[in-house]
C-alpha cells in the first residue's frame, strides 16, 4: 500500500461518487417530489389519486403482476435446466454457453419483435402449424380481446430474452459447489433428482436469492416486449410511466408510477430476504 | 456382499443410467438451443424476404426468395440512419464516461483498505436494482431545466448512471485479480504510483477492462425505455424504432428487429469467455 | 556505505503492534536473517525498510540517510517477493531490465547490466521469454537477477525459497548464499525457516509477536539462546527443558531433577550462587546414554526410538518429563529400556522458572533482551 497518500482513495473515489449523486441518488429524491406535486406547482397526493383513478391503472398493475407471478418460475426452470446441462460439461461446452447466454445482448425491443414475428397472425407459428397440417386456420395469438393467450405470449418471449441472466448467476453457482459433495451423494446411492433437491438447491441458495432479487425488479419493469406483442392493447406500469410523460405531458404522475414500481421493487426484495435467507454454515 | 448397514447400495444399473442420462442431457441441452437459436433464425429469414412476400402465408420456413430489400428499405426510412448513429454515439460517451468515472473507482475499491470501502460497495451493490423507470423520469424534467433535453449528451450521461455501477464492481475484481505484489515491485525498481499502475496493472488489466467496455456498451445500445423519455426529434435508434412501431408495416418491424439484433450477437460472441467473471463476481 | 539503522519502529495493524519497538543495526555488506514464526511481524518490518508499509513511529537510515519519509524508489534498495512478482506480460529480459529503465540508463548500460545479472543467475538462454514459459525454481532467479541488476546499496528479500519444492531449495539456498557472498550488498533476508536462517545468515535476529528476541550469529543463536521460544524454535530437534531444584552442596551447585537423579554443576557463571527452581535447557546432541549398569547423574526409560540414518533420535521419559538425545545410527536401544544419561555440565542453559529467560540474556542479547519471551496470556498466569 502506498505509504503517504492517505487521501487517494478517496479521490479516485470521487468523481464516481459525484456523479452517482447527480444522476442517481438526486433524480431518486426529484422522483418523490415530482409524484407528490401537480402539473399547476400544488403539493399533494393529487397525482397519486390521479393514477389510482385512472381507467388503466387496475390493468396496468394487474398486469405487471401477472407476468411477474408468471415469467419467474418459467425462467428460473429455464435458467437451472440450462446451468444443469452446462455445468454437465458436455462437449462443445463453450458453444453451449454462447448459445444459451446469446440473448443476453438483445434489447427488449428487439426480443419483443422476434417474438411478434412468431406469434402474428401471418406469422411463422401459424404457418408451422398449418404446414404440418396442425390446423387449417391462422389461431390469433396477439389479440387484446384473448389477454389470456396474448400474456402467454408476453410470457415466452420475456422467458426467452432475459433467462441468460439467470443462467449465468446460477452457474456460478453451481461451479462453486465443491464437487466432494457431488461425490459424496452418489457414493450413497443419490439419484439425479435426488441430488438437486438436497445438495444442489440449498447450496444454491445464495446465488438463487440474488437472481430472484435482480429479475423480479427487472420484470416490474417490463416495457418494450409487451409494446412490441400488443401494441397500446395491454397496460404495464412501465408502459403507462412512458404514456403519461411523454404522451400525456404529466410527469407527476408519470413519478408516481415510477414511485409504484420502486415501491413493488422493494417489497418483493424484502420478501426474498425473508423467505430466502442464506445462511452462512453452508461454507463450513 | 458385505455393506455397512445403514448406507443404501449403489444402484446396479448405474453404469446404463449414465448412459442414458448423458443422452437425456444432450437432447435436453439441444431442446434448450433450439428455442433459443429458431427465432433468431426466423426473424433472420423475415428481415431477408423480399417486401412483396411480406404477407405471403404460409410462409415455409427455408426461405425460397432472399433479398436485402426489406433492410435497405428499413434503413432508409427517414430518421433511421440518423437514430442508428445517434445510437453509436451515446454507447462510446457512455463507455468512454463510464470507464473514465468508474475504473478509478474500481481500482481504489481493490487496491486500498480504506475507511468506508466496505460502505461504499454495497451502495455501488444497491444502484444496480434501482428501477430505470424511477431515473428517467425526473431526469427528463431536469434535462429541460438544463437546456440538454432531447440531445445525445443527455442520454449518454442518463447511460453513464446506470453503466457506472457495473464498470466499479467489473473494474474492482479485474484489478483485484492483478496481484498487488507487482506494483509494489514495480515501486521498489523505480516507479511512482502511477507508473507502476500504468505500466504493471493497465496492461494486465487490458482484456477485463475491454469487457467492461463491451458490456457497458451493450447496456446503452439497447436500452429502450430511458431513450424514449428522454428524446423526441432526436431518438437513438430503439427509442426511434419504438416509435413507429404501431404506424409501421410490419416488415419495417422485422428488419428493424434484425438490425438491432445482429451487433449484440457479434459481441456475445467476443466476450463469452469473460461472462463468468463478469456475473460470477459481480454477483458477490 | 550501506549500513542500515533501525530506530525503534513500531507498526500498528487495527490495533495490534505488527511491530513493537524495534531496534536494529545492520553492518555494511551484512547478511541479516529475521527469523520468526508466522505472523512475528517479520515481513512487516521488510516492507517498512522497503517502504512498502506506513510505520507509526521509529526512524529508518539507510546508508547514513534518513528515508523514513522516502518512497521505495528513493530508497536504494531492490526487493525479492515471495512470489517472486515477476511481470507476467514482459519477456524475461524485459523484466530485469525494468528497473534500470526506470532510472533512465542508457540501451548501452542496460543490456550490459540485464547480462552480466542473468549470468550471474544462470538464466542467460531465457531472455528471450516470457514468465509463463519458464518454470517455478527458473522465475525465482528472474526475480533475484531483477534485483541484482539495480546493483542496490541494500537487497531485501522476503522468504525467496519458500516456494521451491525441498530438492530445490537446498541446492538454491547454497547457490544463494555463495552468490550473495560475492557480490557483497547489505542483505536483509526474511524466513520462517531456522535452517534456512542458521546456514545463510551472519547474524540472526529472531522475531515473536512483533517484538525482537535475541540477535546474534547463528552459533550464538543455537547454542545460546536468550530464552525457551528461541531455544526451541532454533534447532532440530528443539532444545530439552527440563524444571529442576537448585541447591548448594559442598562448595557446589547440584541441580536435581524429580525422580531421575541429580547433576553436579562447577563454576558456572551464569548459574553464579542462584538456587532453587529453575530451567535446564539441554541440547539432544549433548545428552549422552549409558547402560543402566554404568554409573550416570540421571537415569530414564526409552520411549520412542527414530532412525533417521545419519543418527538415531531417542524420545525418553525422565519421571513426568520427555527428553530427547542423539545418539549414533549403530547404538541398539529398545523402547521401555531403562538407561542412564550423562549431560555435559558446560553446554546446560539455565533459564529462570517464571520467564523462560535465561539468566545471562543481558550479556548474551543485550539490555531489555527477551522482551519477547512471555505472551501477555503467559505474564498474566505468572503473575496469578
Amino acid at each position: 500500500m502506498t505509504t503517504r497518500l492517505g487521501w487517494a482513495p478517496y479521490a479516485l473515489l470521487l468523481p464516481s461518487a459525484l456523479f452517482l449523486a447527480v444522476f442517481f441518488a438526486t433524480p431518486m429524491v426529484q422522483a418523490f417530489g415530482l409524484a407528490l406535486q401537480q402539473p399547476d406547482g400544488s403539493i399533494g397526493f393529487a397525482s397519486v389519486q390521479r393514477m389510482l383513478g385512472d381507467a388503466s391503472f387496475s390493468g396496468a398493475l394487474l398486469t405487471t403482476l401477472a407476468l411477474v407471478v408468471l415469467v419467474i418460475p418459467v425462467q428460473f426452470v429455464l435458467a437451472m435446466s440450462m446451468a444443469l446441462v452446462i455445468n454437465a460439461r458436455l462437449k462443445g461446452q463453450g458453444m453451449w454457453l454462447y448459445v444459451y447466454a446469446l440473448p443476453l445482448g438483445i434489447s427488449e425491443l428487439a426480443a419483443g419483435i422476434v417474438w411478434v414475428s412468431i406469434f402474428t397472425q401471418s406469422g411463422w407459428l401459424n404457418s408451422i402449424l398449418m404446414g404440418l397440417g396442425v390446423t387449417d386456420r391462422p389461431i390469433t395469438w396477439q389479440s387484446a380481446e384473448t389477454p389470456f393467450l396474448l400474456i402467454a405470449c408476453i410470457v415466452i418471449a420475456e422467458a426467452w430474452r432475459a433467462t441468460s441472466i439467470i443462467m449465468i448467476i446460477l452457474v456460478a453457482g453451481l461451479q462453486s459447489i465443491p464437487r466432494e459433495f457431488m461425490e459424496a451423494a452418489d457414493v450413497y446411492g443419490a439419484t439425479n433428482w435426488q441430488k438437486i433437491r438436497r445438495v444442489v438447491l440449498p447450496m444454491l441458495r445464495p446465488s438463487l436469492q440474488v437472481a430472484l432479487i435482480l429479475r423480479t425488479i427487472l420484470a416490474f419493469q417490463v416495457f418494450a416486449t409487451v409494446i412490441a406483442l400488443a401494441g397500446r392493447g395491454l397496460y404495464v406500469l412501465a408502459g403507462e410511466a412512458q404514456r403519461w410523460a411523454t404522451d400525456i405531458d404529466n410527469d407527476n404522475v408519470a413519478a408516481a408510477y415510477a414511485g409504484l414500481i420502486l415501491l413493488m421493487s422493494l417489497i418483493s426484495t424484502v420478501l426474498f430476504l425473508v423467505l430466502l435467507p442464506t445462511r452462512e454454515e453452508h461454507q463450513a | 456382499m458385505t455393506a455397512a448397514n445403514d448406507v443404501p447400495m449403489a444402484r446396479p444399473r448405474a453404469g446404463r443410467d449414465r448412459v442414458v442420462g448423458r443422452t437425456l442431457t444432450y437432447v435436453a441441452a439441444t431442446v434448450l438451443a433450439l428455442f433459443i437459436l429458431v427465432p433468431i433464425y426466423l426473424i433472420a429469414v423475415s428481415a431477408f424476404t423480399p417486401r412483396e412476400s411480406a404477407f405471403d402465408f404460409p410462409r415455409s420456413v427455408i426461405p425460397t426468395q432472399v433479398s436485402t430489400d426489406t433492410i435497405l428499405f428499413f434503413l432508409n426510412a427517414s430518421g433511421v440512419i440518423d437514430a442508428f448513429w445517434r445510437s453509436v454515439i451515446v454507447a462510446i460517451i457512455t463507455l468512454g464516461l463510464s470507464l473514465l468515472i468508474g475504473a478509478p473507482a474500481g481500482y481504489a475499491i481493490a487496491r486500498y483498505a480504506f475507511r468506508g470501502r466496505e460502505g461504499y460497495r454495497l451502495v455501488i451493490l444497491a444502484t444496480r436494482a434501482f428501477p430505470i423507470v424511477i431515473l428517467a423520469i425526473p431526469l427528463a424534467v431536469t434535462y429541460r431545466l438544463w437546456g440538454i433535453d432531447d440531445t445525445v449528451i443527455g442520454v449518454a450521461l442518463m447511460h453513464t448512471a446506470l453503466a457506472l455501477p457495473f464498470t466499479v464492481l467489473i473494474t474492482s475484481s479485474v484489478f483485484i485479480s492483478v496481484p498487488r505484489e507487482l506494483e509494489e515491485a514495480a515501486q521498489t525498481l523505480g516507479c511512482n504510483p502511477l507508473q507502476a499502475f500504468l505500466r504493471v496493472s493497465m496492461p494486465l488489466a487490458l482484456p477485463g477492462l475491454a469487457a467492461a467496455a463491451i458490456f457497458t456498451w451493450v447496456l446503452s445500445w439497447n436500452d429502450v425505455f430511458a431513450a424514449v423519455i428522454l428524446t423526441l426529434r432526436n431518438p437513438t435508434l430503439p427509442a426511434k424504432i419504438l416509435t413507429a412501431l404501431t404506424q409501421s408495416p410490419i416488415y419495417f418491424q422485422f428488419a428493424a428487429g434484425f438490425v438491432m439484433l445482429v451487433p449484440s450477437l457479434v459481441v456475445i460472441f467476443f466476450i463469452r469467455k469473460y461472462l463468468l467473471g463478469l456475473w460470477g463476481r459481480v454477483v458477490k | 556505505m550501506a549500513e542500515i539503522q533501525i530506530e525503534r519502529i513500531t507498526k500498528l495493524f487495527k490495533g495490534t503492534r505488527a511491530v513493537d519497538d524495534v531496534s536494529l543495526t545492520i553492518g555494511d555488506g551484512e547478511f541479516m536473517v529475521l527469523l520468526g514464526p508466522s505472523g512475528c511481524g517479520k515481513t512487516t518490518l521488510l516492507r517498512s525498510i522497503a517502504g512498502l508499509e506506513q510505520i507509526d513511529g521509529g526512524r529508518i537510515v539507510i546508508g547514513g540517510r534518513d528515508v523514513t519519509a522516502l518512497p521505495p524508489r528513493k530508497r536504494d534498495i531492490a526487493m525479492v517477493f515471495q512470489s517472486y512478482a515477476v511481470f507476467p506480460h514482459m519477456t524475461v529480459f524485459e523484466n530485469i531490465a525494468f528497473g534500470l529503465r526506470m532510472h533512465r540508463a542508457t540501451k548501452a548500460d542496460t543490456d550490459r547490466q540485464v547480462r552480466e545479472a542473468a549470468e550471474l543467475l544462470h538464466i542467460e538462454n531465457l531472455l528471450d521469454r516470457f514468465p509463463a514459459e519458464t518454470s517455478g525454481g527458473q522465475r525465482q532467479r528472474i526475480a533475484v537477477a531483477r534485483a541484482l541488476a539495480m546493483q542496490p546499496q541494500v537487497l531485501l528479500m522476503d522468504e525467496p525459497l519458500s516456494n521451491l519444492d525441498a530438492l530445490l531449495r537446498l541446492e538454491a539456498r547454497a547457490e544463494l548464499k555463495r552468490l550473495l557472498k560475492e557480490i557483497g550488498s547489505t542483505t536483509i533476508y526474511v524466513t520462517h525457516d531456522q535452517v534456512e536462517a542458521m546456514s545463510m545468515g551472519d547474524r540472526v535476529a529472531v522475531m515473536r509477536t512483533g517484538k525482537l528476541v535475541q540477535v546474534a550469529d547463528p552459533l550464538t543463536i543455537y547454542d545460546g539462546p536468550v530464552d525457551r521460544f528461541v531455544g526451541g524454535f532454533i534447532g532440530n530437534p528443539p532444545m530439552n527443558f527440563l524444571p529442576v531444584l537448585v541447591e548448594r552442596r559442598d562448595g557446589a551447585a547440584v541441580a536435581v531433577l524429580a525422580d531421575s537423579g541429580e547433576i553436579r554443576v562447577e563454576g558456572d557463571e551464569a548459574l553464579g550462587q542462584r538456587v532453587g527452581p529453575m530451567v535446564l535447557g539441554i541440547r539432544a546432541e549433548n545428552v549422552q546414554i549409558v547402560g543402566s549398569d554404568e554409573s550416570a547423574a540421571l537415569r530414564g526409560r526409552v520411549l520412542v526410538v527414530e532412525p533417521l540414518g545419519s543418527h538415531n533420535l531417542v524420545t525418553l521419559a525422565l519421571g513426568s518429563e520427555h527428553l530427547k538425545a542423539i545418539t549414533r545410527p549403530d547404538e541398539r536401544l529398545e523402547p521401555d529400556q531403562d538407561v542412564g544419561l550423562k549431560i555435559d555440565p558446560g553446554r546446560v542453559r539455565w533459564l529462570d522458572t517464571e520467564r523462560g529467560v535465561a539468566f545471562d540474556a543481558e550479556d548474551v542479547a543485550g539490555p531489555g533482551a527477551g522482551r519477547g519471551a512471555l505472551t501477555d496470556e503467559e505474564r498474566d498466569a505468572a503473575a496469578g
